[in-house]
């Protein structure tokens, strides 16, 4: 294990009932970086994600966060580990009944004894660096996609994680939203010095602003690099996902009988 | 033939399996629900805040039920009533009916229509937009800080809205009955209040809207938390919660009225 690495995935495998989803996948992640987990829709990306938060327990190898192996916690010991990580969900995971600052000052109310006038400077603080404090008193349902998406950041780092794990923070997003979130990720992850872990599909968007690049292909890990490598990759699967064609290693056809033999015309 | 003969058995075997192990699944849900219920208590704010959701939200339809319920009461039981020669006995039995019958178990079914299936849909809506799996990446854990409140407020409020079903249904009856058909009133409560007791109509009615509080709250929880996280499962699970826990309130009551009024 080295100190450099926050996270370290080791030889895991997950699968679902009997459905494999990972195959013995090797991952590091190092400290105050941001890394991307690409790869298309299905591939256990998001699964990655939640054998990190220990939602799950690996059927073979280990997840170890900051020196501990997540699946060997006890429940306690993994809720004071949670304590330090962040996440960002998919579609904000908002508290639709609390106001927008009532969600951010969540977890400082439960986990702290902050009085109310400190928890009211800190959510405004983070707030402001997602550009809502004005959006304060709006209910979650007010909000736009790409603003409860903010609001969700600012919730992810309120307690000022070591971690923050994003899962799909591009999905269903608007340009302009879209950069914005992007600019946050990377801004949060330098100005509070933590360590992030970017699950997307979305290339253009994450290839500018991640430091690291991992794709998972079919359980597996097919390619890395950083962003610039990845470009460059000559790697048929990265050429296809990079530059989003129709076909290639990621067949365009579900597999399925011959063409000419379904029309009943014989082999074409 | 044999293949068939098998499959039947094995389905058999496997709805037996899946029932016995939901059974256990959610006897589980419910001790946990118990176990973890500290914050309910200890930050009451969090249970008033679910109290004023499934409670007073649900005093409408309660008031206006009992008080058609009680008038309806007072003219049917005025007809048999009169035949007998014993129209003032009205009272005691609007308030007996109430008290004993009525007011726990209408109430509590219109609580399982009302409160049930809000309970149900909102817990089954925060597992499908990932709310609850947000809370526990949080380190909070939702069922002592979402389960345990709402199952508090229900049996909390439970009693209290019977209570206030049998009342507003005794008022209906003197409505109609007196004001109305013009029984005697003096007759219709003193003879309520000498036949009416404490011990065995006001409080067996109240122990046993508890109970209906405690089923009806924990079978929409459970429903809501164990709904598969998309629109059709919510669905299906709301439904349930409405169609399982009327069915349960009636027949706790078969069993509560066995033991509280035998002979």
């Amino acid at each position: 294990m080295s100190k450099d690495n926050l996270v370290e995935i080791n030889n895991v495998s997950f699968g679902y009932n009997k459905r494999p989803v990972l195959k013995g996948i090797n991952m590091a992640i190092p400290r105050g970086r941001v890394v991307a987990i690409m790869g298309g829709s299905g591939c256990g990306k998001t699964t990655l994600l939640r054998l990190i938060g220990g939602q799950i327990k690996p059927q073979q190898g280990e997840v170890r966060v900051a020196g501990q192996v997540v699946h060997e916690l006890d429940r306690e010991e993994l809720y004071k580990m949670r304590r330090r990580m962040g996440m960002l969900f998919q579609f904000g995971a908002l508290f639709t009944d609390m106001s927008v600052f009532d969600n951010v000052a969540f977890q400082m109310r439960e986990h702290t004894d902050l009085p109310e006038a400190v928890i009211r400077d800190l959510v405004l603080l983070k707030l402001h660096a997602v550009g809502l404090r004005g959006a304060r008193d709006l209910m979650p349902s007010e909000l736009s996609g790409g603003m409860a998406r903010r609001v969700a950041l600012a919730r992810a780092v309120a307690l000022d994680p070591m971690l923050i794990m994003y899962d799909e923070p591009f999905a269903g997003l608007d340009p302009i939203s879209l950069g914005v979130i992007g600019n946050l990720i990377r801004r949060l992850n330098d100005a509070l010095g933590v360590t992030s872990i970017v699950v997307t599909h979305d290339v253009h968007e994450s290839l500018q602003i991640v430091d690291y690049v991992y794709f998972v292909s079919e359980g597996v890990i097919v390619a890395h690099g950083t962003p610039e490598e990845m470009r460059q990759s000559a790697k048929p699967f990265v050429h296809q996902f990079v530059h989003g064609e129709m076909d290639g290693p990621v067949p365009f056809h579900y597999a399925g009988e011959d063409y000419g033999a379904d029309l009943g015309l014989g082999h074409v | 033939m044999f293949e068939r003969m098998t499959g039947g058995l094995r389905g058999i075997g496997h709805t037996a399996i899946d029932g016995v192990w939901r059974i256990g699944y959610a006897s589980r849900f419910f001790l946990l629900t118990l176990f973890k219920s500290g914050i309910s208590f200890r930050r009451f704010g969090l249970t008033i805040k679910e109290i004023y959701f499934s409670g007073v939200l649900s005093l409408i339809i309660i008031v206006v039920s009992g008080l058609f319920v009680g008038m309806v009461l007072g003219l049917q039981g005025y007809e048999t009533l009169q035949k007998y020669g014993s129209e003032q006995a009205l009272g005691v039995m609007v308030a007996l009916t109430l008290t004993r019958e009525l007011g726990p178990v209408v109430s509590a079914l219109l609580f399982a229509s009302r409160a049930g299936s809000a309970i149900t849909a909102e817990i089954g809506l925060m597992k499908a937009t990932e709310q609850i799996t947000a809370m526990e990446m949080m380190a909070i854990d939702p069922i002592s800080r979402v389960v345990a409140p709402r199952f508090w407020a229900g049996v909390i409020s439970m009693p209290l809205l019977a209570a206030m079903f049998s009342a507003v249904g005794v008022f209906g009856g003197y409505l109609v009955g007196v004001v109305m058909i013009g029984v005697d009133e003096g007759a219709f409560w003193s003879q309520m209040q000498a036949a009416v007791d404490f011990r065995q109509d006001i409080l067996n009615g109240i122990i046993k809207s508890v109970v209906f509080g405690v089923a009806v709250t924990a079978i929409a929880l459970f429903e809501g938390y164990d709904a598969p996280p998309t629109a059709e499962g919510v669905s299906h699970a709301t439904t349930r919660t409405v169609v399982t826990s009327s069915l349960a309130v009636l027949a706790l009551d078969l069993v509560l009225t066995a033991f509280m009024f035998r002979g």
